[in-house]
């Protein structure tokens, strides 16, 4: 139909003609649905008499990034209508978005606007690769996004659309039509919403059910609007055992007790943790050097700070005490919860068998780390030796834990905590944290902040082998650092900016640029002025 | 087979006279193909045609009814060639492919079949891949119509325009001898609309009878003398007759006022922006009606003076819309109205943008400030001094928040694990010059890997990498994709590799596919295709023309032997080209071809192993390196509820397939022990089952002793 004929039509100074046109963007990212969601609103509207018009940006570029989807409707008539191929900024009266980062896109392009738009969205993330790839925490700030969200829609349906495409076993597309048929936004009965997911014929009843309870969520039926915070598993929750561990215990327990108050429960967590590492005796040893903190801590005045310099070495010497070794790992491999977990993660029913492979690749210097440490020294310390170690051990090993001569390697290996302490690797992370230690409480004594940044540092450890080595040196680089800097007014916060810098990248091109500012303000200043 | 499946669909092209046909841009284009009686079609898939090519291999059966011909070609030069059948038979012929980089590829057979004419009407039906989502170089695909004149077709973006330009186009085509463009922009081909159907028409003379007949006609090859004589014609003869056939039948469309002060010329393509733009001025209604006067050139090449002349007599200035850049069609105007001698204002880059696409905002924008200047009496206040919201007037900035999210590798891609093989390499050896290709695989330049420099084209990523064929400290390495491998590599990157002694690394990365496209066949597929011919391998053909340095890698997954592989082609003293073959299926076409049958054994009873990789969060320490070697989608994060832990963890979603990459990376980088593969077995056979108790009994009496004599708190027991 090729509707040449010249028709006048009476200009209209700034009366918005295409008022009659509902226009619908949706925001995915590729693979997750938004095709088949365009096709569904599209046929629904057909299903109600109503002229519709789709288009999408498919292709290559579309794989695994972000995609925009765009639908017109308005009530059939005669004639045709004549419908734009794309959204335009505060052109849009429904905006649906499959994950909240893509709502926040949406609002950067202007396509939520106040005056109009219902942003439908789920608030669950999928994380940018820009945002895995940071050595430290790289997720973008969600919060900032909702409050935006709420201040540039008219209306705002969201809620954790994927949990329920995971809990119905369907797709978050099928949530995302239930959001916008409950949100209201289209003039469209459920039913005829269903009749559409029907006609589709594929995974109908899954469709159905994910459709339902979104449809719920969005009209506020069920509360969903918000993921139920995750419940914070309470340290003081039943300990069980041996009757002679519990009075152990009860013992650690009470030394907590003598704890300043906000100290407490961050110690409480931490004895825990290095119990479950080793024993009991462990956990003595952590809560001297607890108690040895929060005594200097009282000391600098640390009343007035809440005794962050207790709270904060009480934090990361737990981590530091639970270092991760070869029998750390063995031991929570074999562990009978630990196969319950796994047997949920992959879904497993009672008829189902679990096969579990996994993954080590130990080198020499796990094993020397492993052994008496006079003979991991000496074996260190012979080159030849050494190599000879290395080409015995070193290859990957996948281990099958479901399986009992597997099972038995590592249980034995994670059997060997009784024999922890006199290790080569404990000789060595021991003498790493106290030198940590020492270096906090002398600058305990010069600046508080200061000090509580140093402890803080501690987070910088982690990883295995090359990963690990690299954070130790990452660790060190700071705390020189630190030194440089040490006894000015602004110590603290450049030793802060220094850490932020260290997690930002993997190679410490930040922390380089860092390190190299301060170097730079150092030599302007009198030589030796801070010595 | 393709990513998405048209069978269904397909058999709306059976349609017949009178019916309502209901669907995307494309499979109109198809059936309008049909109805014109086409003799051969074929092609090349790309964005925004590949579902084109989809369409037509799922509607084979169809054309094979009618006696088409359809070919897949091997690339868009092959295409082109084929419709040298056009030349001296009064046959249809009509390809498609992607532009602009296609029609490149293409335009050494365009330019020969424009030169010596066309008997039957011959239709190259182009993907313009322009803006948003595009996935190439930015440029028009009117330069290569006019250096080789060809018409351009740019119909209005709706079914029944589309449908109608394909007719228009076979018998432009045969009027005036002279194949014809058909530009489709990326929207248009998914547009979801629909049109009344005609019934399909067999090619009155099929390509199969020509045979009987063959036909030629020395003038019409291209060869001088007859080469002057052809270019002589197409001003003479040829672009006379196409003027007059596009006038004639009104090819160009004119709409709203006949008198006004000013008016609006714009590509076909164009048209759904214009109208929208003048709607929320309140100069045009829903249904296109407007009060500014339209030109719409449904023909962008040639331009019609005469039309132009008269449409811009009596107004005081004239809008031009023409997207992208340079603006030929702009500046072709100024010319005639400055021979003319006219007076009229002509407007068109200073008001929209001068490169880049025509988005709402900009033709709202650029349309406003027109008529502001020339005809304000039609705008309201608010419209001739907008106040424009800007994005963060409503709330805080998020441009910052916001992360980017560019296109990358699907969950399970087995070419994530060569690039991390690649990117350990170099870790080792230090960096390496590295000419990446296209296809799914350059993906491999963004983060993660950040791996390749430049891509030059399809199959040349070898090629690219010929300056540095020398050798010197470190070895060059170079990507080639199979699509690109059998398009165009074979000869231009390995063939050139072994004669000009290539010192050069070259790592050929097979999926099985065509898989960027869509997941087509190809020579090398190990599908069995029912019309097509596959299962050739790279290897011989790569051994055939000469490379003796070649290593074939089955499971790409295999992080360790494709590193190890690697550095042996940087490091041993073979001379000539060093080629790795590394194969493994495309996730995306085995997941689709696999689901289906693992379904089916499980609910039939059938023993079924179900992989999947998970992390142990109480060993993953937060660093996130398996991540910088890896990027897949399922693998993610997760915020631990523990006070003590600052740094999200690793956590793996449920969009794992098992894969195995995680495993291999975390092996072969040697970074921690956290990954786990959890293989759930469905219906385990009897004795497995048997097996498998007894040693789960043993091991729960082993936890449950050491578990009795020490501490346990709550689940971590």
């Amino acid at each position: 139909m090729i509707d040449a004929a010249i028709r006048n039509f009476t200009a209209t100074a700034g009366q918005d003609q295409t008022e009659g046109i509902i226009k619908v963007a949706v925001l995915a990212v590729g693979g997750q649905g938004g095709g088949v969601l365009t096709d569904w609103i599209v046929d629904v509207a057909e299903r109600n008499g109503y002229h519709a018009q789709s288009t999408s940006v498919p292709g290559v570029a579309q794989r695994t990034g972000a995609t925009i989807y765009y639908v017109e409707m308005m009530p059939a008539t005669e004639r045709e209508p004549v419908f734009a191929l794309m959204p335009a900024p505060g052109d849009v009266d429904v905006l649906v978005a499959a994950e909240i980062m893509e709502a926040g896109r949406a609002i950067t392009r202007g396509f939520v606007t106040p005056d109009r738009t219902t942003l439908i969205a789920s608030n669950h993330r999928m994380y940018a690769v820009s945002e895995k790839i940071v050595p430290g925490d790289g997720r973008a700030d969600v919060d900032v996004v909702l409050r935006s969200a709420q201040q540039a829609s008219r209306h705002f349906v969201c809620f954790p659309m994927d949990s329920i495409a995971v809990e119905t076993r369907s797709h978050i597309s099928a949530c995302l039509l239930g959001g916008l048929a409950g949100s209201g936004a289209l003039p469209f009965s459920k039913e005829s919403f269903e009749e559409t997911i029907r006609a589709a014929g594929r995974g109908v009843e899954a469709s159905l059910r994910a459709f339902d309870r979104a449809y719920a969520a969005a009209t506020g039926e069920a509360e969903a609007t918000e993921s139920a915070p995750p419940v914070s598993a309470d340290p003081q929750e039943p300990v069980t055992g041996p009757r002679r561990m519990l009075v152990r215990w009860s013992a650690l327990n009470a030394r907590i007790a003598d704890l300043p108050e906000p100290v407490r429960d961050i110690a409480r967590r931490g004895v825990r943790k290095v119990v479950d590492y080793q024993d009991p005796d462990y956990g003595d040893d952590y809560l001297d050097a607890v108690e040895r903190a929060a005594l200097a801590d009282s000391r600098a005045g640390g009343a007035s700070h809440g005794f962050a310099y207790a709270r904060t070495l009480a934090k990361y010497l737990a981590n530091a005490m639970a270092y991760d070794d070869v029998i750390r790992v063995a031991d929570l491999k074999v562990r009978s919860a630990r196969f319950r977990r796994v047997r949920d993660h992959a879904g497993a029913s009672d008829g189902n068998l679990l096969r579990i492979t996994e993954f080590m690749h130990p080198g020499a210097a796990e094993i020397c780390g492993l052994m008496p440490w006079r003979i991991g020294a000496a074996v260190e310390a012979r080159p030849g030796l050494y190599r000879l170690v290395d080409r015995l051990v070193n290859r990957g090993r996948r281990i099958r834990t479901d399986s009992l001569l597997p099972f038995l390697s590592l249980y034995y290996v994670g059997g060997l905590r009784r024999w922890r302490r006199g290790t080569l690797r404990h000789r060595r992370e021991k003498a790493h944290w106290e030198s940590w230690i020492d270096r906090a409480q002398t600058a305990l004594r010069l600046d508080y902040a200061f000090a509580v940044e140093i402890l803080t540092c501690r987070r910088l450890v982690k990883g295995y082998s090359d990963t690990h080595a690299r954070s130790l040196s990452k660790f060190d680089r700071v705390l020189d650092g630190a030194d440089l800097v040490a006894g000015r007014p602004d110590a603290a916060d450049w030793v802060r900016r220094l850490r932020e810098a260290a997690l930002a990248d993997e190679k410490g091109e930040a922390l380089d640029g860092a390190l190299a500012t301060i170097r730079s303000f150092i030599d302007d200043s009198v030589p030796g002025a801070t010595n | 087979m393709a990513e998405r499946s048209f069978v269904k669909e397909v058999q709306q092209l059976r349609i017949g006279a009178g019916e309502e046909f209901r669907g995307e841009g494309i499979l109109a284009i198809t059936k309008a193909l049909l109805e014109a009686g086409v003799g051969y079609v074929g092609g090349y898939q790309g964005a925004p045609i590949s579902h084109l090519m989809d369409v037509l291999a799922d509607a084979q059966d169809i054309l094979a009814e009618l006696g088409v011909r359809y070919e897949a070609n091997a690339s868009e030069a092959a295409a082109a060639a084929m419709l040298a059948a056009s030349v001296h038979y009064p046959i249809r012929g009509a390809v498609a492919f992607k532009s602009t980089v296609g029609t490149n590829v293409a335009s050494d057979a365009l330019a020969n079949l424009a030169s010596g004419g066309v008997t039957g009407g011959a239709l190259v039906i182009v993907g313009e891949d322009y803006g948003e989502g595009s996935s190439i170089m930015q440029e028009r695909s009117h330069a290569f119509a006019m250096k080789s004149q060809i018409w351009l077709l740019d119909p209005r973006p709706n079914l029944p325009s589309m449908v109608q330009a394909v007719h228009d186009g076979f018998e432009l085509s045969e009027a005036s001898n002279t194949p014809v463009m058909l530009e489709v922009r990326i929207r248009a081909c998914h547009v979801h609309g629909r049109f009344t159907a005609k019934d399909n028409v067999p090619p009155p003379l099929s390509v199969r009878d020509a045979l009987k007949n063959p036909q030629r006609k020395t003038d019409r090859i291209v060869l001088p003398p007859a080469a002057f004589k052809h270019e002589q014609e197409k001003v003479t003869e040829r672009w006379p007759a196409a003027v007059k056939f596009i006038r004639e039948r009104g090819l160009n469309e004119f709409f709203g006022p006949k008198s006004a002060k000013t008016g609006i010329v714009l590509q076909g393509g164009m048209y759904n922006t214009v109208i929208r733009a003048l709607q929320r001025l309140g100069l045009a209604n829903v249904h296109g009606d407007t009060a500014i006067p339209l030109y719409v050139l449904n023909v962008t090449y040639p331009l019609i003076d005469q039309e132009f002349l008269d449409f811009c007599r009596d107004k005081d200035a004239v809008l031009v819309v023409e997207e992208g850049q340079p603006a030929y069609i702009e500046q072709a105007f100024g010319a005639m109205l400055y021979k003319s001698g006219a007076v009229t204002k002509l407007i068109g880059k200073d008001v929209l943008p001068p490169a880049g696409e025509y988005t709402g905002a900009a033709m709202l924008d650029g349309i406003s400030s027109f008529l502001k200047d020339f005809d304000p009496s039609l705008l309201q206040a608010k419209d001739r001094a907008p106040n424009k919201p800007t994005p963060d007037s409503y709330g805080e900035d998020l441009t910052k928040t916001v992360p980017v999210r560019p296109p990358g590798f699907c969950t399970g891609c087995p070419e994530r694990p060569i690039f991390a093989a690649m990117k350990l390499v170099e870790q080792e050896m230090g960096p390496h010059q590295i000419a990446a290709d296209i296809g799914c695989h350059l993906f491999s330049i963004m983060p993660p890997f950040e791996i390749g420099g430049t891509t030059m084209g399809f199959g040349l990523g070898p090629a690219s990498n010929a300056a540095f064929d020398g050798g010197g400290e470190r070895r060059p390495i170079s990507i080639l994709g199979d699509g690109g491998f059998w398009h165009n590599g074979l000869t231009s990157s390995i063939g050139n590799a072994v004669y000009n002694k290539s010192d050069g690394v070259v790592m050929i990365v097979d999926n099985y596919y065509s898989a960027a496209t869509g997941g087509q066949d190809i020579l090398s597929s190990r599908a069995e295709n029912k019309s097509k011919s596959t299962q050739h391998s790279i290897e011989s053909a790569v051994r055939g023309v000469g490379v003796k340095w070649v290593r074939q890698i089955d499971r790409t997954y295999d992080v360790t032997k494709v590193r190890d592989t690697l550095k042996d082609a940087l490091t041993t003293d073979a001379e000539g080209p060093k080629v790795i073959i590394a194969s493994s299926e495309c996730m995306l076409n085995r997941q689709r071809r696999e689901r289906p049958v693992r379904a089916k054994t499980m609910r039939d009873g059938g023993r079924v192993e179900v992989p999947k990789f998970g992390v142990d969060e109480d060993v993953c320490t937060g660093d996130h390196a398996c991540m910088r070697l890896s990027g897949c989608p399922s693998l993610t994060m997760k915020k631990l509820d523990d006070p003590l832990r600052d740094d999200p963890v690793a956590a793996i979603d449920e969009s794992c397939v098992g894969c195995g990459n995680c495993g291999e990376v975390a092996d072969a980088a040697v970074l921690c022990p956290s990954f786990y593969r959890a293989d759930t077995v469905h219906n385990p056979g009897r004795f497995e089952s048997w097996a498998a108790r007894q040693s789960a009994r043993l091991i729960g009496w082993l936890q449950a002793r050491r578990e009795s004599r020490r501490l346990r708190f709550g689940d971590a027991a």
